[in-house]
């Protein structure tokens, strides 16, 4: 038993520090050729953009997204702004009307289908030459739309341009990990967009081509993760994916655990899903880096939680049981003493306690890169520690029930999701 | 069509490399580290040899001397804070370990010999003793674990009762030769107390049952009576 948790143990830490290295490597070798945006955007053309805003149910947040998405610096003849409303039982609807202009700013109302319908529906009503899709508890920033059109201006081998995506004003400490998580996400991602290594295209204002859709086919259900499909259909397609650091997109987070853990199920539970649909990608060089290192990584990293979260359980019990043990044995005697004297010989000098004081050191670096990156400052706080403590406790417990509700085909839905958040407000 | 980046397969090795590189530095440094443990163990155990040794040649001009000039407390105190640090070694670097198995041979042995030496002092100078040999062993056996922790309090509760612990498959002749003396069985853990055996766990209320003598060598005032025994606590 022993032998084997520690040969585990060992896998598990040599790919997370392999990962981490990765990334670092990439960063040193490739950072020269992030392309930051100069202050002043000037597009040698501007193309005709849609944005579509697929809701169910956000009376609550859709009209500062639509607000975010007016205040845009972009030139407004070339921007049509699609919101779809996929079957609200709120006043959604009756909000979005108020915006339609007949022009540039259009309205529908459809029957609910899921959000891959609704996003389907703006793409069939959508002439322009570039599609966006904005998540409608998420906000812009007004020269997002920009920086994205000056990537695809610079490389015409971009299919797709997804933004930064930042955690919206996070008041609570669920919140405030969601942050770390979200800064870390800056970073990876963007090292993944310069080794074209993007698995997700996240629903918060990625940017496609549309011939992208016109060739590949529209969005598909995709156990409700169609933004992971998408990328992978791409992928899969050799369709190149980059990753704009400055264009800032900020979004709602979950704030309570509940919330967080029914995203997260869904999130893994589509990852693993697609996972299994786009199986033949895996490990095939020709498929680059999103089969070489991204998915497998993505895969061993949803067993790797899990390992330390059983480890951290059994341990737990087993102390438990000693102290029963204990109790039964001799009663209360010395169950309260603290005779401890400190001897540097008890001081754990496993190789395992290195290897994780690594790892950490690793995490860290990453998120302060990923805050350089967002915010221009690499500054340390407080909710590191959250981020480690709350994700550490949590995030087994979506992972777990993702691998169950996967082998049972259980699927957890996005209005199911906008449902249980509506109810707790 | 769309073509992918070639892949970098340079930056794989590369990274690997890295990865190995800090992988080793930390089994290194880890190894660095027990190795500087055991360093300090085997210096313990070399002091307490000594000790006895010492001890012992004390007890031969004993005739010219009176029983009170001989002192064991600093003696038993260092075996015992040595118990706990070999423990601990072998909760972290396995039972099969080849230093710690060599360090529990040689911290055996100075059982043995602290034994045979307190022994002679107690029957010598009248000094009200009570001896437990206490044989565990390290796999399947959680009355083993049961019976540390009965020792344990009974140390602290009795401080002139001396527990010596001894692991039952540990290789060693004159742990053999004690093991055939006394006639211990396999069925683990076993006591002797003052020669004779109890086999199976044996809990406080029964050996205090067994030994209504142990009343008489109770510590005054519990509190203050740190354990003066060296046991090494068995835990799984």
């Amino acid at each position: 038993m022993n032998t084997t948790y520690t040969i585990i143990f060992y896998a598990f830490s040599f790919i997370s520090v392999y990962v981490q290295i990765f990334f670092l490597v990439t960063f040193f070798d490739k950072r020269r050729n992030i392309a930051w945006s100069p202050k002043i955007i000037d597009l040698k053309s501007y193309p005709t953009v849609t944005i579509s805003v697929p809701c169910y149910n956000e009376q609550s947040t859709i009209d500062k997204t639509i607000k975010s998405l007016l205040a845009l610096d972009y030139p407004k003849d070339k921007l049509t702004i699609i919101i779809v409303d996929d079957g609200s039982t709120d006043n959604t609807w009756e909000l979005i009307q108020s915006y339609d202009n007949g022009k540039n700013i259009l309205s529908f109302h459809k029957e609910n289908g899921g959000k891959h319908t609704a996003v389907n529906y703006a793409l069939e009503k959508s002439t322009s030459e570039f599609f966006g899709c904005l998540d409608a508890d998420s906000f812009v920033h007004d020269q997002t739309l920009k920086r994205i059109m000056r990537y695809f201006e610079n490389d015409p081998r971009n299919m797709a341009v997804i933004p930064s995506v930042l955690s919206h004003d996070p008041k609570n400490i669920i919140q405030n990990a969601q942050k770390v998580e979200y800064d870390m996400g800056v970073y990876i991602k963007k090292m993944l967009g310069l080794i074209g290594g993007i698995q997700v295209t996240p629903g918060p204002l990625s940017t496609f081509r549309k011939k992208v859709f016109d060739e590949l086919g529209p969005y598909r259900k995709a156990h409700n993760t169609e933004d992971q499909e998408i990328a992978l259909r791409m992928q899969e397609h050799g369709y190149k994916i980059d990753y704009c650091p400055d264009a800032y997109v900020y979004t709602n987070t979950p704030d309570s655990v509940m919330k967080l853990y029914r995203q997260r199920l869904r999130w893994i539970y589509g990852f693993i899903k697609n996972l299994v649909d786009y199986r033949h990608l895996l490990f095939r060089k020709k498929y680059g880096t999103v089969a070489l290192f991204t998915l497998p990584t993505g895969m061993v990293s949803v067993f790797g939680v899990i390992f330390v979260f059983s480890t951290v359980v059994y341990n737990f019990i087993r102390l438990i049981y000693t102290k029963i043990i204990q109790i039964h044995t001799i009663g209360f005697h010395n169950f309260f003493s603290l005779h401890y004297k400190f001897d540097w010989f008890f001081i754990n000098t496993k190789a395992m306690l290195f290897l994780s004081i690594i790892l950490y050191i690793l995490v860290i670096v990453t998120v302060m890169l990923g805050r350089k990156m967002s915010t221009g400052r690499a500054n340390f706080s407080i909710s590191i520690i959250y981020f480690s403590i709350i994700y550490s406790m949590i995030a087994p417990f979506w992972m777990l029930r993702a691998i169950y509700n996967a082998i049972i085909s259980k699927e957890s839905s996005w209005t199911f999701e906008r449902r249980v958040i509506q109810k707790n407000n | 069509m769309h073509q992918h980046e070639p892949n970098d397969w340079k930056k794989y090795v590369i990274v690997l490399f890295i990865t190995s590189a800090i992988f080793i530095g930390g089994l290194w440094l880890s190894s660095y580290f027990n190795n500087k443990k055991i360093d300090q163990l085997k210096g313990i155990e070399d002091k307490i040899s000594l000790d006895l040794m010492s001890s012992e040649t004390q007890f031969s001009l004993m005739q010219e001397l009176s029983c009170k000039d001989i002192s064991t407390t600093v003696l038993s105190s260092e075996l015992n804070s040595l118990a706990e640090k070999i423990n601990y070694s072998e909760n972290n670097l396995g039972n099969d370990d080849a230093n710690v198995v060599s360090l529990k041979r040689y911290y055996s042995l100075l059982e043995i010999k602290d034994y045979l030496l307190m022994k002679e002092i107690t029957s010598r100078c009248g000094q009200k003793s009570i001896f437990i040999l206490y044989f565990y062993k390290n796999v399947k056996c959680d009355d083993c674990t049961k019976q540390g922790y009965v020792l344990t309090t009974l140390r602290e509760k009795y401080p002139n009762l001396r527990v010596y612990s001894f692991d039952y498959n540990l290789d060693l002749s004159a742990l053999r030769a004690m093991t055939s003396i006394y006639k211990v069985p396999d069925n683990l853990p076993a006591i002797v107390i003052n020669g004779k055996v109890y086999s199976g766990f044996q809990s406080i209320e029964e050996i205090e049952k067994t030994f209504p003598q142990l009343e008489s060598i109770k510590a005054p005032d519990t509190s203050k009576t740190k354990a003066a025994t060296p046991t090494i606590k068995k835990t799984n």
